[in-house]
């Protein structure tokens, strides 16, 4: 496949970029010839027909995720809407419902060619209309994220029935990795147009263009979809049925693995304690690919508020404090990769190491203390602090009980709280009441979209959840997230990225620990259920049984 | 043993009916004050979800959900709306109220139904033996096993039964309603259901199973000590007939009453089974409700267990009467 895509793919060895210009416009030229369905990942044979059940958990609240992007609606949605674009694991962009694109030289527009002979569920054909639609008035005013993400797309243009052409105020390189169909479906413009978007039916029973149609909806129980025999990828769906099942339990999703009734579940469906033993069974696949587009990292934020936080030295003795190597094997069960800064290694084409590092030293992390002032009492303590995390499964109260032991070794007491999530995000978001808050921090795709709200000091923004809470400002980290926004150029793009990192380990606002590794779960006999970044938030036209 | 028709006197439903009212309406302006007093609200809950969203994004989402509202306008349009028996709308789910709560709550009923008409059976054949047998190995091993159940997590005894009955021995399916890859009809899908409700109703029958043995034992123990008992037995009326056709009418009053609370708490009682099993009950729904902060969903829900709750002691002291017909209703 790489032959295919000349001078765009090339694996990306630091100095490369995933989409750049040239190689757009490549691409555009063989996707035509392609029109499959997912060009990088050669399906399997398979057998023909069946029906699949897979696990989403917790249930999706609604089916359409342009409205609500939460995990499980991106997962359901993707299945029935698609988006422009799919991207392979190094996410280089290939083909969806465009077949070509190409950004102009000075990035201010973007031209998508649209695949021909597409239609909707409903049998309407596909056209520019519904995409331009989408982009302007189901997107960029009511997606959580796409807002800023398509903050500087200013008109689209559709001069005939298959183009669609962005035009942008700025440059806006971070688009180009949010149109896959999870993160920005698009939806079809006769059913939306001219209703209360909000409360349109649709959004739970979508018309889409993907591999699967919709049929029903029992909530608390199970969601059925059926094969698109309408399909614009020929091959595809392979599947008759796909059936998604509410279990609630994580030891119930355990039982109805084992007991066969259950074939498919992604996002950590078992508990991380019973991974090996799925690992080790020929009755499973574990696969731990297929989260690259969302890489959600555990972190923890500091209040600068607090004037103890507020010295360097003590931000860095809290890293210097923590033993980072042995909680992804207590905490994580090593289902983790050790961050080194505010962007994982699962984004190679920005990753750096060349970091300030904070090596576990509770000796240095002491003198740090001493040296800013905060000796240690008669009975060994310096002072207290207080943790809290949002109460979203184990892996955080293990993780919280591992910082307290740990910092206790220095002479910090840790006060843990864990509170359900509004709590935490009215005490962490709305008042600022917390010393330490550990919570996911997702980059998605791109630091811009993901990253920059945590590090940019015009994020602050009281009462808006996860954005920069800590209060961290920094003029140059500032000018650096601004800068890299509207880059086109992608090795100039990397250079700013890589002093964000630096900078964001000099810093330390936030305490960057793990991206943990939610694996996907299968049965023996299923074939193709993770062939991208995308996971199980793949349309999964190609996902069939051996 | 013949009596004449108990006596219900109209008076005494419509006093009951006005009380049920008032109750129900007091409950729910109370629900409304103290779920304010959880932190964070709905639009806080679905931003939270998505991991991400700008602060036009939550104005939007508390406007269309009517949270930026003064909160006695919101108490003011939630009061109106009972009063019409308007449920409202879930943003949260896109969906009416009032279908969202309808929909689940055939699971439930069947769910409690089944659970409770075995615990109420198996605890009166059971407390009755016992009290027969009373200290001798009968009692003592039945007691000791109620104890047991009554002890132990009902999700934990859920789980267990799960992983014996299901995933070693395959007799019953793990969770779940119905098996929805069969898309089975008919008698196919009853059956269907009824053996996905094994397990289930089982855990949940044995909590209250307990209970009920011990209410029965203690009931039966009272009254077989009673003149009237001692008569029957002079008559030479066998101790069976006894225990079950004289000594339990009297004695199964306070297990009337406890039912009556199991099966008016029911709605909400359930959520750990509910949860084991993935029963798509109104327990789950409320408790998710909780969780998302839809208020308006769970103010509803909370609306509804009132009158269920005032419902059933109305038909509890109902049945005293019919039991026991020398109770009086005022």
């Amino acid at each position: 496949m790489t032959q295919i895509f000349g001078t765009q793919v090339g694996r990306t060895d630091g100095a490369g970029f995933a989409i750049d210009r040239r190689g757009l416009l490549a691409a555009g030229g063989a996707a035509g010839l392609l029109g499959g369905l997912m060009p990088f990942a050669a399906a399997k044979a398979a057998r023909a027909g069946g029906t699949l059940a897979m696990t989403i958990n917790p249930e999706p609240n609604a089916m359409v995720s342009a409205f609500n992007t939460a995990s499980p609606v991106a997962v359901i949605s993707a299945k029935m809407t698609e988006g422009l674009l799919h991207y392979d694991f190094d996410l280089n962009a290939h083909p969806a419902l465009a077949t070509g694109w190409e950004m102009a030289e000075d990035g201010l527009s973007i031209r998508f060619d649209l695949r021909p002979g597409v239609k909707w569920h409903d049998g309407v054909d596909f056209t520019s209309a519904d995409v331009a639609y989408s982009i302007l008035q189901i997107l960029r005013k009511h997606h959580p994220r796409g807002k800023s993400v398509f903050a500087k797309v200013t008109d689209v243009e559709t001069p005939d029935a298959l183009t669609a052409i962005l035009r942008l105020s700025e440059p806006a390189p971070a688009l180009m990795y949010a149109l896959s169909g999870w993160e920005s479906p698009i939806v079809p413009k006769h059913i939306y147009d001219g209703t209360d978007v909000l409360t349109n039916p649709a959004n739970n029973a979508p018309v889409g263009t993907g591999p699967f149609k919709f049929v029903a909806w029992e909530r608390g129980s199970h969601i059925i979809l059926e094969a698109n025999r309408d399909y614009w990828g020929s091959a595809a769906p392979v599947l008759d049925r796909l059936v998604v099942r509410i279990i609630t339990d994580p030891s119930a999703r355990v039982a109805a693995f084992e007991a066969g009734e259950l074939h498919l579940g992604g996002d950590g469906p078992i508990p991380v304690s019973e991974v090996k033993r799925f690992t080790e069974s020929p009755k499973f696949q574990v696969e731990t690919r297929g989260t690259e587009l969302n890489n959600s990292l555990d972190v923890v934020e500091l209040n600068l508020r607090n004037e103890i936080l507020a010295k360097p030295e003590v931000r860095q003795a809290l890293m210097h404090a923590l033993n980072r190597d042995l909680m992804m094997q207590v905490v994580y069960y090593g289902l983790a990769e050790q961050l080194t800064g505010p962007i994982p290694q699962s984004l190679p084409h920005l990753y750096t190491a060349d970091v300030p590092a904070y090596p576990y030293d509770p000796d240095r992390a002491r003198a740090l203390l001493d040296a800013a002032g905060h000796a240690a009492g008669s009975d060994g303590m310096r002072f207290g602090l207080r943790l809290i995390a949002p109460a979203i499964g184990d892996t955080y109260d293990r993780a919280a009980q591992f910082m307290r032991q740990q910092f206790k070794a220095v002479g910090i007491d840790l006060e843990l709280v864990s509170a359900d999530v509004p709590t935490f995000i009215r005490s962490v978001y709305g008042e600022y009441d917390f010393d330490l808050s550990m919570f996911p921090a997702s980059v998605t795709a791109d630091p811009t979209i993901g990253s920059q709200r945590f590090y940019w000091s015009k994020a602050i923004a009281q009462g808006t959840p996860f954005v920069n809470a800590s209060g961290y400002s920094s003029p140059e980290m500032d000018m650096l997230l601004e800068a890299a926004a509207v880059e086109p150029d992608p090795a100039r793009r990397r250079q700013f990225f890589i002093e964000f990192q630096q900078r964001a380990m000099a810093d330390l606002p936030i305490l960057p620990l793990a991206r943990p590794i939610y694996v996907t779960v299968a049965s023996a006999d299923v074939e193709n259920f993770v062939v991208g970044p995308e996971g199980v938030r793949a349309s999964y036209g190609s996902l069939a049984f051996a | 043993m013949t009596a004449s028709p108990p006596r219900i006197p109209l008076s005494f439903v419509g006093k009951r009916l006005l009380y049920g009212m008032m109750t129900v309406f007091a409950i729910a302006v109370i629900n409304f004050f103290l779920l304010q007093l959880a932190p964070g609200d709905a639009a806080e809950a679905l931003a939270g979800e998505a991991g991400t969203a700008s602060p036009e994004y939550i104005a939007e989402l508390r406007a269309q959900f009517g949270l930026d509202q003064p909160l006695m306008l919101q108490l003011w349009a939630f009061v109106s709306r009972l009063f019409t028996l308007d449920l409202g709308y879930s943003f949260r789910y896109g969906a009416d109220v009032a279908d969202l709560i309808f929909a689940r709550l055939p699971a439930t009923l069947l769910l409690m139904t089944t659970s409770v008409v075995f615990a109420v059976i198996g605890g009166i054949v059971l407390g009755v033996t016992a009290a027969r047998f009373a200290n001798r190995l009968p009692d003592r091993l039945i007691s000791f096993t109620g104890l047991l159940f009554y002890a132990t997590p009902p999700f934990w005894i859920g789980l267990m039964m799960i992983l014996v009955f299901s995933v070693w021995f395959g007799w019953v399916p793990t969770s779940g309603m119905e098996n929805v890859l069969a898309f089975n009809t008919g008698w196919a899908r009853a059956v269907d259901i009824g053996h996905h409700l094994i397990l289930p109703a089982l855990t949940q029958a044995f909590f209250y199973l307990a209970i009920y043995i011990r209410l029965v034992r203690a009931g039966m123990l009272d009254v077989l000590s009673l003149e009237f008992i001692r008569v029957a037995r002079a008559k030479g009326i066998s101790e069976a007939r006894i225990g079950y056709r004289h000594a339990l009418r009297s004695a199964v009053m306070p297990l009337v009453t406890v039912v009556g609370t199991n099966v008016g708490g029911f709605l909400g009682g359930a959520v750990l089974t509910e949860t084991v099993f993935s029963w798509p009950g109104v327990g789950r729904l409320m408790f998710d409700a909780m969780f998302q902060r839809d208020l308006n969903l769970l103010l509803s829900i909370l609306i509804l267990s009132s009158v269920f709750v005032v419902v059933t002691n109305f038909v509890v002291d109902i049945l005293y009467v019919l039991i026991n017909p020398t109770v009086e209703l005022k």
